[in-house]
């Protein structure tokens, strides 16, 4: 399999990385960078010059408050090219263990944070109903969300791949 | 105002069902036309399952979306997350005919359609929007004297170009909303500041998750307020249950009520504590309930 072209599927998509100056603006804003590794202008930087960044654990770091997409000089949507990023990991079969297993909730209830009985205990306890009016009272609800799923071949992408 | 379905997402009913209850009886005191929204599912989480698979993305998010339409009805969210989720899909659907194609290809599997006739609203910006602090307050029947620290979440305000709500850097709409309750919404460093929740680094990086909301407890615990107010369930789970994470992780114990806005509105509107779930918190603190018990019987 060829190696994807990351620098071309994010300016195919208007993330125009090869703009950026390297000002450092959103590192500078990064709540996560202060505690983790995370150095978004490297980030950048690696993508503008087409580097392999598909492995860098950095990406997972980015907790998503959009503080380097609003403070960009150069209005680089910075955010949007770190999920791209990492969709392109995830179709190349990168992803960490702990979002194989959120992916599996969803397949599997419909919901990230499914139920569990001491939620149905306190919900019985403010006189709401045990189950919520979501996927989980309704399975004719959560059988369509299944094959929402199984069409966009979820299950496929989120099961770790054999090598 | 339009009429509206409630989205409840996964956190909150599954979770922390208190804010449900407090939404129900909010709604209900200002009689807002709003309906259950039965079937929906996970909106799904904007940070994790939209990085993994666009497609995947949209054909929930739209799903979600489509039971509304067919109610006639826009969708009102009460989580950061599922209103930037929502919104975003609704609008890259509503803008884009070739999404709104691909993507209903996958929709036709499950006998529905996305129109792109309803839109995605935030409680906080409904009520900020439909009616103002000013008439909050005049309904308001027991005006709260609470010191208030107030956490907007980053994904009601931000991306800025989508939510436009003003500034990104010190919004104001929401402290004036806190401040509707009669309580005060205290300035603190770093209140725009995220919980460290999102993108999925709490539910894969636990331990650096909890040294970025460490970071506001101490922030907060320093500005003498008696509880966090938020408009998110994921900022509520960092902010509450963090809390106890913390301590363990650090050894660092806060134990700062925290309540969603419905809760601190539904207060103000009279309901006591045990009626909004707000016991029901992973930190209890008992002050700060008596002190709610003393407000209430001063009126």
């Amino acid at each position: 399999m060829s190696k994807p072209d990351v620098l071309k599927t994010l300016q195919d998509a208007g993330l125009d990385v090869l703009t950026c100056m390297q000002c450092g603006s959103c590192s500078g804003s990064c709540p996560s960078g202060r505690y983790t590794s995370l150095n978004t202008r490297r980030i950048v930087r690696k993508a503008r010059k087409n580097k392999d960044i598909l492995h860098d654990d950095d990406l997972w770091m980015c907790a998503t408050c959009y503080n380097c997409q609003e403070r960009c000089p150069r209005g680089i949507k910075i955010v949007d090219a770190i999920l791209m990023i990492r969709t392109i990991a995830v179709h190349e079969g990168i992803m960490l263990p702990a979002h194989r297993k959120i992916s599996e909730l969803v397949l599997k209830h419909g919901h990230a944070v499914p139920i569990n009985d001491a939620t149905k205990e306190k919900r019985k306890n403010l006189g709401l109903e045990e189950l919520p009016e979501t996927v989980h009272k309704y399975p004719e609800a959560l059988a369509d969300v299944k094959k929402l799923l199984e069409s966009c071949e979820f299950d496929k992408l989120v099961v770790e791949k054999q090598e | 105002m339009t009429k509206l379905s409630l989205f409840l997402g996964c956190i909150i009913p599954n979770r922390y069902p208190g804010i449900e209850k407090a939404t129900n009886l909010c709604l209900e005191k200002l009689d807002i036309d709003c309906s259950d929204l039965p079937g929906a599912s996970c909106c799904p989480a904007p940070g994790v399952f939209r990085s993994f698979d666009k497609s995947t993305w949209l054909a929930l998010a739209s799903r979600n979306i489509v039971l509304s339409e067919e109610l006639e009805r826009d969708v009102l969210t009460i989580c950061n997350g599922c209103y930037g989720s929502l919104t975003d899909a609704n609008n890259e659907l509503k803008e884009n005919a070739a999404l709104k194609k691909s993507t209903n290809v996958h929709l036709e599997k499950i006998g529905k359609k996305f129109n792109g006739s309803a839109d995605v609203r935030h409680i906080v910006e409904l009520l900020y929007d439909e009616f103002g602090p000013e008439m909050i307050k005049e309904m308001v029947t027991n005006p709260l004297n609470l010191r208030v620290a107030l956490h907007y979440g980053c994904h009601l305000v931000k991306p800025s170009k989508e939510r436009q709500l003003g500034s990104v850097e010190k919004p104001t709409f929401f402290d004036e909303l806190v401040e509707a309750t009669g309580a005060e919404s205290v300035d603190y460093p770093d209140k725009m500041a995220c919980c460290g929740a999102g993108g999925g680094v709490r539910s894969a990086l636990l331990d650096k998750s909890l040294e970025m909301v460490n970071h506001k407890f101490s922030r907060i615990s320093d500005a003498d307020i008696d509880c966090i107010v938020n408009a998110c369930p994921f900022c509520h789970l960092q902010l509450d249950g963090g809390q106890a994470e913390v301590k363990e992780m650090l050894g660092l114990e806060y134990n700062i009520p925290v309540l969603h806005y419905t809760q601190l509105l539904g207060l103000a509107f009279g309901f006591s504590p045990e009626e909004l779930g707000i016991d029901l918190n992973v930190i209890k603190n008992d002050a700060f309930l008596a002190k709610l018990k003393e407000l209430a019987e001063n009126e």
